[in-house]
């Protein structure tokens, strides 16, 4: 019955959905995350207490205020694009995608800052004084000092916030964006079948968050071959 | 910011904490001793007990809270059995109920993870300390093992309070006007998304300041033979 319906196909198109707004604000946070990280871990004067403040800020406000904040925000604005050009409707969905990936990524990006910081601190100093003793160029430095071994202390809380990300891409379905909430809401509501729609969302997302979990615990062991352990 | 707006919204959204506040005393005070079940569950010698502790902790962490909140609430509403059971029915009926059962199910998933990483740091010579004397398993819970892994655990449970508060604003999806839900109505007839923003981020935050404190005071008593080390 669900497959003749085209419910199965609804579900998979909105499960890829759920993961480009996962894998989209994830770049996005991890991206100004790290910037973040940089200006807190430089200790610059005025912009490392606003970077603190951002953090604290969107750390203890709840995801969905945020989302709200973007959509609303901004959605009288982009009707008003859309209904000049008259391209209401798809200007609406991609709209709402962008504000989902946007609100995603700024709450991944607090919490990346953290990690990153975190990460960045724990490089030993004598490393990076070695590496201008040697004349490394500062790209180089990056690419081959701080990366490699940022990377490696970041991993388990960069695995922690992808799992937060992925779940709250659901949050975003308040703003009518067909991704797998929306998806099994909609369908819920037109086969009076709401609990098998949401018992399968949470499958679909339960499936998700193992793979990735299994996929980092693969990362991990790659990044820290040739580390002995403890 | 216009002083009309600040008028009308305070109120309002003063008006949706108490629904806040009701949702996250549950997912701490209900939450917190199920938690601790299931920390000891998951450790227990019992096979099937830690099996089970550690599928739910993988099922609930694994998923959305906005999917187990629809779960409980559509998605149970459908079953015959609890619509012609009037004491269900009060219960599973109501937005509010469900959107308490849905945050003390989904919190203490993470507060028994919290709870197992406290315990697990408790030294072996301890526990073998207070068997020498003579301890029963219970009094070694209550006296040893409880005290030294609530300390050891109250920093990360207290980021889980502020997640609880956070969370609770999902009621909103689910018809329950709180703070977050007062928040969405006013920005959508006032369109002062931004003012409307900033008012309940301050009230969040507020809110969260106060757990913290809280926890800061908490974590003074337990660490009161710290206290003269540290001055």
């Amino acid at each position: 019955m669900l497959w003749d319906a085209g419910w199965g196909l609804a579900i998979l198109r909105g499960a890829l959905v759920t993961a480009a707004v996962g894998i989209l604000g994830m770049i996005l946070g991890m991206a100004l995350g790290f910037t973040l990280a940089l200006i807190k871990w430089a200790r610059v004067p005025i912009l490392t207490p606003l970077v603190d403040a951002y953090a604290a800020v969107v750390r203890s406000i709840p995801g969905l205020l945020i989302v709200y904040l973007l959509f609303f925000g901004s959605s009288e604005f982009v009707a008003g694009v859309g209904a000049f050009f008259g391209y209401q409707d798809a200007f609406q969905n991609a709209f709402a995608f962008l504000a989902g990936v946007a609100a995603i990524g700024l709450i991944a990006a607090a919490y990346a800052s953290e990690v990153f910081r975190g990460a960045l601190a724990s490089i030993h100093k004598g490393q990076i004084e070695a590496a201008f003793a040697l004349a490394l160029p500062r790209r180089r430095l990056y690419s081959r000092i701080i990366g490699p071994q940022m990377l490696r202390y970041a991993l388990p809380g960069v695995s922690n916030i992808w799992q937060a990300t992925i779940k709250d891409t659901s949050l975003v379905s308040v703003t009518g964006l067909a991704e797998l909430m929306r998806v099994a809401y909609v369908g819920a509501g037109s086969t009076k079948q709401p609990l098998l729609f949401f018992v399968i969302a949470a499958v679909v997302f339960f499936a998700i968050t193992l793979a990735s979990q299994g996929l980092f615990e693969l990362a991990e062991r790659r990044l820290n071959r040739g580390v002995k352990a403890g | 910011m216009d002083l009309e707006l600040v008028q009308t919204a305070v109120p309002l959204l003063l008006k949706g904490l108490s629904a806040t506040l009701i949702i996250t005393a549950c997912g701490i005070f209900i939450g917190f001793p199920l938690a601790l079940g299931l920390a000891l569950a998951r450790m227990s010698s019992s096979r099937i007990a830690s099996a089970t502790a550690r599928a739910y902790s993988m099922v609930f962490r694994g998923t959305p809270l906005l999917v187990q909140i629809f779960i409980i609430y559509y998605g149970l509403g459908q079953l015959r059995v609890l619509r012609d059971h009037d004491l269900l029915w009060w219960f599973f009926g109501d937005g509010l109920r469900c959107a308490m059962l849905a945050m003390v199910l989904n919190t203490a998933a993470y507060t028994s993870e919290i709870l197992r990483g406290g315990l697990m740091s408790i030294s072996h010579g301890e526990l073998e300390a207070a068997r020498a004397c003579g301890m029963s398993p219970w009094v070694r819970f209550r006296r040893i093992r409880f005290p030294l892994a609530i300390r050891q655990a109250l920093p990360a449970y207290g980021n889980e309070i502020t997640s609880i508060v956070k969370d609770s604003s999902l009621a909103s999806t689910i018809t329950v006007l709180e703070i977050t839900g007062y928040a969405k109505r006013l920005m959508s007839e006032t369109f002062a998304v931004i003012e409307v923003f900033t008012i309940t981020g301050i009230l969040y935050l507020a809110i969260n300041f106060v757990v913290l404190m809280g926890m800061k005071l908490i974590e003074g008593r337990l660490s009161g033979h710290r206290a003269g080390a540290r001055s």
